[in-house]
């Protein structure tokens, strides 16, 4: 950097209309590119989308077809396959296990930021700990018990899991949520004498609500989308919408145009709750690390 | 939570008498810690328990399909798994693969990043395109790739590589472990560009300008100024990836079911494959206590990282 300190004086009289110029074609070209990588990145979402909507002749061709007449015949397949069940299950999991994320998380979190217990980092350490955990080590286990108890194949066992999968992510960010509230805030609410329930009620939950929603997005995604405990754990009861697409193949053999409707479907929720909630993402994603 | 309604706060600030006042502080600590105790004990319930079951089924000789055949074998699961060729190779398809996904998806991820980190037209809309493959259900992406992309007949990777030469290339069996890769680092960079494209944004800009009055070129700014700047960004775009790309499961057992033999298996479709496959309920339990203690030697250091990251001191 030292060596350039002489430069700066000169160049602007002599050079400033050609850098400009050079500087809004650089601009152009590099807009150009972002679009480009864009596009090559949705290319293969949009692909999948498009045979959805094929008729299998149209959708099995050695040069794939973009003009073709667009039929709804492959999603009334899916559904007349008995995609509902697998749709209600995976939206009773998901809905009920990210409830209870944050019934457990909103208290947790609370006690790890704004009355904060003793070992504040030591608990903070283990949550995240347990999702370092990979999951095959406890997946024997929990099938053993769970057929022993009668729990396989059983709705709430996945609620279960899938609560204990996203407790981590909860704790850490609403954490993060509640640690930005002022201090004079709560300290106003206690003065006023609210018991503790009631100024959490009427002072904290409003002023966290937002972290909760992101908190919530964030549960849905990783619910809506789990595979491996749906796998090994259900069978046709309790079976999500994951475990439908891989039945789908295996029962019905291969057929491109109907795999792309079940799998439209499938991924349809979650890439729609993120494109809205895309600010949320972020945080979310960083368990609160990155605001 | 329903403990916590008597709060001694108010009263018990000011020092009062000796021997409420320790009282107090006690039932104080209770109420501090009672908010904590549902989330605590589920969690450690639900992911602790099982693991000590773990414990003791590696120490077992114990096969699901013969009932009644448990028997205790000490440490020989463990002599077996170590003496286990397929389960090195699993160890070592698990590093490679979670090393270069998350190394070629953070590139990508930077490179988008920046790319993202400019105002142009139709910048939130190519923001949200390129975040689609991450939001996209694994399973289903899987598929996506595998019959819509790799295929080796209807497939379009093969159709627009035609002009080249290729045609007729079986990717995911020719190729099983790159065609995983791709399909991860398809689903990964756009969390990476998440992470790192916050981390530009929230770069203060008078700093940028000091450095382009100061005459330093685009590209020292970058390496002398924005790079530092997003180290934080990076190590727990790093870690957090690491985390989630280590225990893939979906992508492998969609695209190649750990084949051909065993040249795309790692160690969490291994593990899958002895115990559900295999109905070796103490084998594949010593793996998993072999898999956790490897990935508490990694993750502690990892945490110190993200400690330092997160800044915990701050409460």
């Amino acid at each position: 950097m030292a060596t350039t300190t002489a430069a700066p004086a000169k160049r602007p009289a002599t050079s400033a209309p050609p850098a400009r110029r050079a500087g809004r074609l650089g601009g152009v070209a590099l807009t150009v590119l972002t679009w480009a990588a864009g596009l090559v990145f949705f290319f293969p979402v949009a692909w999948l989308v498009l045979t959805a909507f094929k008729r299998e002749v149209d959708a099995s061709t050695d040069t794939p077809k973009i003009l073709f007449t667009p039929t709804l015949e492959q999603f009334r397949n899916v559904f007349d396959a008995g995609l509902w069940t697998y749709v209600a299950n995976s939206a009773f999991a998901t809905a009920m296990s990210t409830l209870l994320v944050i019934l457990l998380a909103v208290p947790a979190a609370y006690a790890l930021s704004i009355r904060p217990v003793t070992k504040t980092s030591d608990v903070l350490f283990f949550f995240i700990s347990t999702k370092m955990l990979p999951v095959v080590a406890v997946i024997v286990p929990l099938y053993v018990i769970t057929q022993a108890t009668g729990l396989l194949d059983n709705i709430w066992t996945m609620i279960v899991l899938f609560t204990a999968m996203n407790l981590p992510i909860a704790v850490w960010m609403l954490r993060s949520f509640m640690l930005e509230i002022p201090g004079e805030v709560l300290e106003a609410a206690e003065v006023d004498g609210a018991g503790l329930l009631a100024s959490f009620r009427e002072v904290l939950l409003p002023m966290i609500a937002p972290g909760i929603a992101a908190t919530a997005l964030i549960c849905v995604i990783f619910s809506w989308n789990e595979f491996f405990f749906s796998v090994n754990l259900t069978a046709s009861q309790a079976s999500t919408v994951p475990v439908f697409l891989v039945g789908f193949i295996t029962s019905e053999g291969l057929f491109f145009a109907q795999l792309s409707a079940a799998a439209t479907i499938a991924a349809l929720p979650v890439v729609v709750a993120g494109w809205v909630a895309q600010k949320q993402l972020v945080r979310g994603l960083s368990m609160g690390a990155i605001k | 939570m329903t403990t916590a309604t008597a709060p001694p706060t108010p009263q018990s600030r000011p020092p009062a008498a000796r021997p409420p006042k320790r009282r107090s502080a006690r039932a104080e600590g209770w109420s501090r810690r009672a908010p904590l105790l549902p989330a605590l004990v589920f969690a450690i319930i639900v992911t602790q328990l099982p693991f000590l079951l773990t414990l003791w089924y590696s120490l077992q000789s114990y096969n699901l399909v013969r009932p009644g055949s448990e028997r205790f074998v000490g440490l020989q699961n463990y002599v077996d798994v170590f003496s286990d060729s397929t389960f090195r190779d699993a160890a070592l398809t698990t590093v490679l693969l979670t090393g270069g996904c998350v190394v070629l998806s953070l590139l990508l991820g930077l490179g988008l990043a920046v790319l993202l980190d400019r105002k142009f037209a139709g910048r939130s809309l190519v923001r949200t395109l390129i975040i689609t493959p991450f939001l996209i259900m694994p399973v289903a992406s899987a598929l996506l790739w595998k019959y819509m992309m790799l295929d080796p007949i209807y497939g379009i990777v093969n159709f627009v590589l035609s002009p080249f030469g290729v045609s007729d290339t079986d990717w995911v069996t020719q190729f099983p472990l790159s065609s995983i890769l791709l399909t991860l680092v398809w689903q990964w960079t756009p969390f990476m560009m998440l992470l790192l494209l916050a981390g530009l944004q929230a770069q203060p800009k008078d700093v940028l300008e000091a450095a382009s009055v100061d005459g330093a070129g685009k590209w020292k700014t970058f390496v002398h100024v924005t790079l530092p700047h997003l180290r934080r960004y990076i190590e727990l775009s790093v870690l957090l990836g690491a985390i989630y790309v280590v225990n893939t499961f979906d992508q492998i057992y969609m695209l190649t079911s750990g084949g051909p033999g065993t040249a795309s298996t790692n160690l969490p479709f291994y593990i899958y494959q002895r115990a559900f496959l295999g109905f070796d309920v103490g084998q594949s339990a010593a793996m998993g206590v072999v898999v956790v203690i490897g990935t508490i030697a990694l993750a502690t250091v990892a945490l110190r990282l993200i400690f330092k990251s997160f800044d915990v001191k701050e409460s």
